[in-house]
This record gives C-alpha cells, sequence and structure tokens, in this order.
C-alpha cells in the first residue's frame, strides 16, 4: 500500500501524485518518441489514429464526461475542422495557422450550437446536437462549390515552414505534439477553477448556480472549447485520411465517438485515450478473431456493427465506470491485497430524480 | 390540387412518423428513459413480417397479427432482460444502452445469410393499387397509412380511457411512487409498456414496407421520429401523433418548394424552432417543483 505523505497545498494539484506516477508516464513517453523504430509501420498508422481520436475524444470527455452535456452530433464539429483545415492547407495557407482557424472555427460552430443548450436539458440537449449535426452534415454536403460536395475533397500533405510532412514517421510526430499539448491543457484546465466549474455543473446545477457559477457563461465555454478540440482532431484527421466526404461526419461517426467516450470511462482523461484504443483496436481484433469463427458467422457483414452492439451493452450494464474504472478496480485489488472488498466501487442505488418535475 | 397531393403524401409519411415518436413517448411518459432503438424495432417486425409470410408461407391476414404479437412478446423480453437492470441510472447509460441494442439487432439482422443484406418487397394485397379522384392520384398504401394510424390512435385511446389496464398504465407514468401503493404492478406494466411499443414500431413497419422495401437500414428512419416527438411533447400522446403528422407535412412541402437538399433537414430546423421558442413541445405539461 502506498502513503502519500503531504506537507504542502502544491502537492495536491500536482500532475503527477507520486513518483510512480511519473515513472510510469515517463515509460509511456520513451515509448511513444522511440514507437516509429520500434513497431511496424501499419501499426504506427493505427497508433496516429489513436491519437487523432483521443483528442477528439478528449473535447467529447470535456464536454459529456466533465460537465454532463450530452452531444450526439460530435461528429460535425469534426467535420468542420476537417474541411476548414482542407479547404486553407489546399489554398496555400501555411498548417499551423489553418489549425488554429480549425480551431477557432471549430469553437464558433461550438459556441452557435451551445446557446440553445443554455435553455434545454437533457434529452432535448440531445435532440437539439442531433439536429445540428444532420443540419452540418447536409450543409457539407450541397456547399459543393467550398466543399467539393459528395464528390469528396482531396487534401494536400500538411506544410510546416516550407517543409512537407509527407512520411507517416512525421506526421505521427506533429499528431503525438499535439496530442500531448492537448491532454496537457485539458489536465490544468480541470484543475483550474473552471473545470471545478464544469464539474459542478454536471453535479447539480441549481447548487452549482448558489455558488454563484453563471450557468451561461460555462455552457458555451465548455461547448466552445469540446468543438475546438474536435476540429483540431478533425484538421488532423483530413490530412491522415487525404480524402474528405460528408457521409465521413454523419450520425455514424457521433455515435462511434460517443461509444467512444462511454467505453473508456466517462469522467477521466485517461477514459478518452482508452476509448479511442478500443475503437481502433476492436475493428483489428474482429478481423483476427474471424477465421476463429464458423463461415456462418464469421464472414457475415453485420458482425463489426453486432459486437460493438454486444460490447456496449455488456459495458453500460456491468461496467458503468469504463475500461478506467475496471483498471482503477484492479489497481486497487493489487494495491490492497489481500484487503480488497467486493463492495469497494459499489455505487450506491440512488434513483433518478425525475426530470418531469422541474 | 397540387397542395392537397403534397398535404396527402406529407401526412402518410408523417403518420409514420407518428407512430414510431409514438412508441417514443409510451416508452418516455412510464419509464422516462429514451429508447433510441425504436427505429430498429421497426425494422425487426418489418423484417419478422416478410419471414412470416416467405419462410413460413402464412397469408397476409395471419401473417401481420402474429408479426405484431411476435414483436410485443420480444419488446417484453428486451424490457426484462435489459432494461431493467439499469432503470434509475443516470438517463445518458439508458439511451447508449438503446443505442446498442439498435446496433445489435440491426448487426443480427445484416448477419443472416443471403436475407439481411439484401432488399426485399413485402407482398400486400394492395400493392400497386392507385385512387383517382377529380385531379388527385393517392396510392392505396398512403391511404392505408394513414386509415390504419387513425384506428390504431383510436385503439389506444379506448384503451388508456376505459380499460384497468390503460388506466394503470396512466397512473404508473403520472406518479409511479402512488402507483406502488395502489398496488399496480409497476414493474410488469413497464415491461407491457416496452412490448406496447415494440408492436406499434412492428406497425409502423409493415406499413412503411410497401413504400420503402424491407432492408437493414430501415431504421434509420426512426432518426426522424425523434423530431416528431419533440414536437409534439415527449409527454404527450396525442402529441406524437401531431408531431409526425407535423414533421411529415413539413418534409413533403419544403421538398417540392424549397431547393435541393432542405428536404432532409427541414425536420431538424423545425426542431431548433421548436425548442428555441416551446421548449415542452406543442402538447407538453411543464411542472413545476420548489428546489
Amino acid at each position: 500500500m502506498r502513503f502519500l505523505f503531504k506537507t504542502d497545498y502544491n502537492q495536491d494539484i500536482r500532475l503527477a501524485k507520486h513518483g510512480g506516477q511519473t515513472f510510469w508516464y515517463s515509460l509511456l513517453g520513451l515509448f511513444l518518441v522511440t514507437a516509429p523504430w520500434v513497431i511496424q509501420e501499419y501499426w504506427l498508422a493505427q497508433l496516429t489514429f489513436v491519437l487523432i481520436y483521443s483528442i477528439v475524444g478528449l473535447g467529447l470527455m470535456l464536454l459529456a464526461g466533465f460537465t454532463g452535456l450530452f452531444s450526439l452530433g460530435h461528429a460535425a464539429f469534426l467535420g468542420v475542422g476537417a474541411y476548414t483545415q482542407a479547404i486553407m492547407v489546399n489554398a496555400g495557407i501555411p498548417f499551423p495557422l489553418a489549425l488554429a482557424c480549425a480551431g477557432l472555427l471549430s469553437a464558433a460552430v461550438g459556441m452557435v450550437v451551445g446557446l440553445p443548450a443554455l435553455r434545454v436539458k437533457g434529452i432535448y440537449l440531445g435532440m437539439a446536437t442531433l439536429a445540428f449535426g444532420f443540419i452540418v452534415e447536409e450543409i457539407m454536403a450541397r456547399w459543393e462549390h467550398v466543399t467539393g460536395g459528395n464528390s469528396g475533397l482531396v487534401v494536400n500533405a500538411p506544410a510546416l515552414f516550407g517543409w512537407e510532412l509527407e512520411s507517416t514517421n512525421e506526421f505521427y510526430f506533429l499528431c503525438l505534439v499535439v496530442t500531448v499539448l492537448a491532454t496537457l491543457a485539458i489536465a490544468n484546465l480541470m484543475r483550474s477553477s473552471t473545470g471545478r466549474a464544469f464539474v459542478a455543473i454536471r453535479d447539480s446545477e441549481i447548487s452549482a448556480q448558489s455558488m454563484g457559477i453563471q450557468l451561461a457563461r460555462y455552457k458555451t465555454m465548455s461547448f466552445a472549447l469540446s468543438a475546438a478540440l474536435a476540429g483540431i482532431g478533425g484538421a488532423l484527421y483530413a490530412h491522415k485520411i487525404q480524402f474528405l466526404s460528408p457521409e465521413q461526419f454523419s450520425i455514424i461517426q457521433s455515435i462511434d465517438l460517443l461509444l467512444m467516450v462511454v467505453i473508456g470511462g466517462l469522467g477521466s482523461i485517461h477514459g478518452a485515450f482508452l476509448g479511442a484504443i478500443f475503437l481502433i483496436v476492436m475493428p483489428q481484433l474482429i478481423a483476427l478473431g474471424k477465421d476463429f469463427l464458423p463461415a456462418a458467422i464469421g464472414q457475415a457483414a453485420g458482425l463489426q456493427g453486432t459486437v460493438y452492439g454486444l460490447v456496449l451493452i455488456a459495458f453500460v450494464l456491468f461496467e458503468p465506470m469504463g475500461l478506467y474504472g475496471r483498471w482503477l478496480k484492479i489497481r486497487a485489488y493489487f494495491q490492497l491485497f489481500p484487503f480488497y472488498r467486493k463492495g469497494m466501487f459499489k455505487r450506491q442505488k440512488s434513483f433518478q430524480k425525475s426530470d418531469r418535475l422541474k | 390540387m397540387q397542395l392537397l397531393q403534397l398535404l396527402i403524401s406529407g401526412a402518410a409519411q408523417g403518420c409514420i412518423y407518428g407512430l414510431i415518436a409514438l412508441g417514443f413517448v409510451l416508452i418516455y411518459k412510464a419509464t422516462e428513459t429514451v429508447s433510441f432503438a425504436q427505429g430498429d424495432l421497426m425494422m425487426v417486425g418489418a423484417f419478422a413480417a416478410l419471414a412470416a409470410m416467405t419462410v413460413l408461407g402464412l397469408p397476409f391476414w395471419l401473417a401481420v397479427p402474429a408479426a405484431i404479437i411476435a414483436m410485443g412478446l420480444f419488446g417484453v423480453v428486451l424490457e426484462r432482460a435489459v432494461v431493467r437492470p439499469i432503470l434509475g441510472q443516470p438517463a445518458f447509460s439508458i439511451v447508449m444502452l438503446t443505442i446498442g441494442v439498435g446496433y445489435v439487432l440491426r448487426g443480427l439482422i445484416t448477419m443472416i445469410p443471403n436475407i439481411g443484406t439484401d432488399t426485399h418487397t413485402l407482398p400486400v394485397p394492395y400493392a400497386g393499387q392507385v385512387l383517382r379522384m377529380g385531379g388527385l392520384v393517392v396510392s392505396a398504401e398512403q391511404i392505408v397509412v394513414i386509415g390504419v394510424t387513425g384506428l390504431l390512435c383510436l385503439g389506444l385511446f379506448a384503451m388508456f380511457r376505459y380499460s384497468k389496464l390503460g388506466i394503470a398504465m396512466q397512473a404508473s407514468s403520472q406518479n409511479q411512487l402512488a402507483a406502488y401503493y395502489m398496488g399496480i404492478p409497476v414493474k410488469r406494466l413497464n415491461g407491457l409498456v416496452w412490448g406496447l411499443a415494440a408492436a406499434v414500431a412492428a406497425i409502423a413497419g409493415l406499413l412503411l414496407a410497401p413504400i420503402t422495401f424491407v432492408h437493414a437500414n430501415m431504421g434509420f428512419i426512426g432518426l426522424k421520429a425523434f423530431p416528431a416527438a419533440v414536437v409534439g411533447g415527449f409527454t404527450s400522446l396525442p402529441g406524437a401523433i401531431v408531431g409526425g403528422l407535423i414533421i411529415g407535412i413539413v418534409e413533403a412541402f419544403s421538398g417540392f418548394y424549397l431547393p435541393e437538399g432542405f428536404k432532409d433537414v427541414a425536420p431538424y430546423i423545425v426542431v431548433l424552432i421548436m425548442l428555441v421558442l416551446k421548449p415542452n413541445g406543442l402538447f407538453g405539461e411543464k411542472l413545476r417543483k420548489k428546489v
């Protein structure tokens, strides 16, 4: 068992709580930095996808996990960022400027989406974001002379001060840098007063208002930041897949993002990363497992959807804290061995207050 | 004349949306959960009728009630197996669960060899017939949709007003604790409500099948039924049908009068306007409680 002896207030808000965390995260950092020389190119490409989806996941985690606002149309922000980046880079604007613009434009769209969100709660917010998602997707498809419509848009490679990043390795390092910056930004945000305000809004809006937190301001900020991160992720996504079309940002992508966040573990930064890993690794596992299943099941077209659905149902029913929650339980078991008791993480069976009696 | 034509075709489409929205509202009223699986239940209902007619060889008039009853039972089983364990958890978890159920249903249907990935026609006796009245051309499918929806609404109204079961369902949706005190078996009723919603979805699927054919992605129409439920108000059963009609008619008119592309987004623009002006919908109730 590890006992943390604190002598200083700053120790409470440090990012790495103790030496063990510093050690393991440094090891992870070492692995990520040396990855291009350690793992094969195909898996490096998958790792790049994981990093890109983690950035988007961090945004959605901020909105859904930390502020409690569930957005069913997040792929729209992804699309806005991707198309902005594609159009700007194709017009010759340098990569960092284009990235910043993609983030800012997505944030602006996020604020526009957030405005009706201030008035509605719960399922109605989901409906509003769903509606926005459809509208943005349709705009992307119809605005042909800017976005190329349904026939798609080809994206040039990112160019940094005259140096074109064409190889997988270079693009991987670019994504890694952006991911690390985004993670540090979100981690810092959550230990600041703004982050605490977000969590207060999630836990109880009325109490947050009584404490003097301006709901409108913080909800809009949450939407804007979350959309900005999704936009930045979308910009990198555009460069990765090099060909954009509006179907990639449909409601199915939105639900995939939500799936990622829920399975990863709502309310934690690790959850975004674990969810992204799940989202990218699951199709590979299904593809590998196909050979072991009888032909009727293994070769069927709907196998991936069925597996995703079953995993989602299983997680919601049996492991609501997600993958990160399961890791916390395993870690607690080993830390407290042999004193771990079965009910340590059991939620109090509290019932959701009726939304109808407001 | 064009106006009337658009009105009828919009109303027919709107009735389908209204029926799926009816399922949403039934479930929301009883258990305050939103079910994203209604569209996929509709698709499974249509496939069930197809299986009854082609594989089992039942005639149309036998296959339809069989499919509806089978879907009702499936809804009850679904509620018992998957929904009851997590009632009471945050609404978001339940939404994700129903999304997962939708994924599984879609995947399972697609996995059926040969049948799942194709588009099929449902052999209905009134297929292709057209009614001409004056300058109006109305297809038999549309009339059947509107007629069946009307009859179903009357039937549900009668059930909720006059039968003990209906009154018990109303009671448990208004105040669950009081219903428990009065000896109403609330959990069993919730199962029945899910069964009823699944049966209504099956009816919607059977009505939609002659128009859009039976295929695994039929369920996405369910997403358009959400605007219908929002417009009508999530807590009102007639509101669901009215909301569906409004959305259907708006869609028909915007498809004809507005430039291309507006047809698909018109329902969502209506939703946004509704949420800004009247968040509880046209017929929704707004109750207040002191903190």
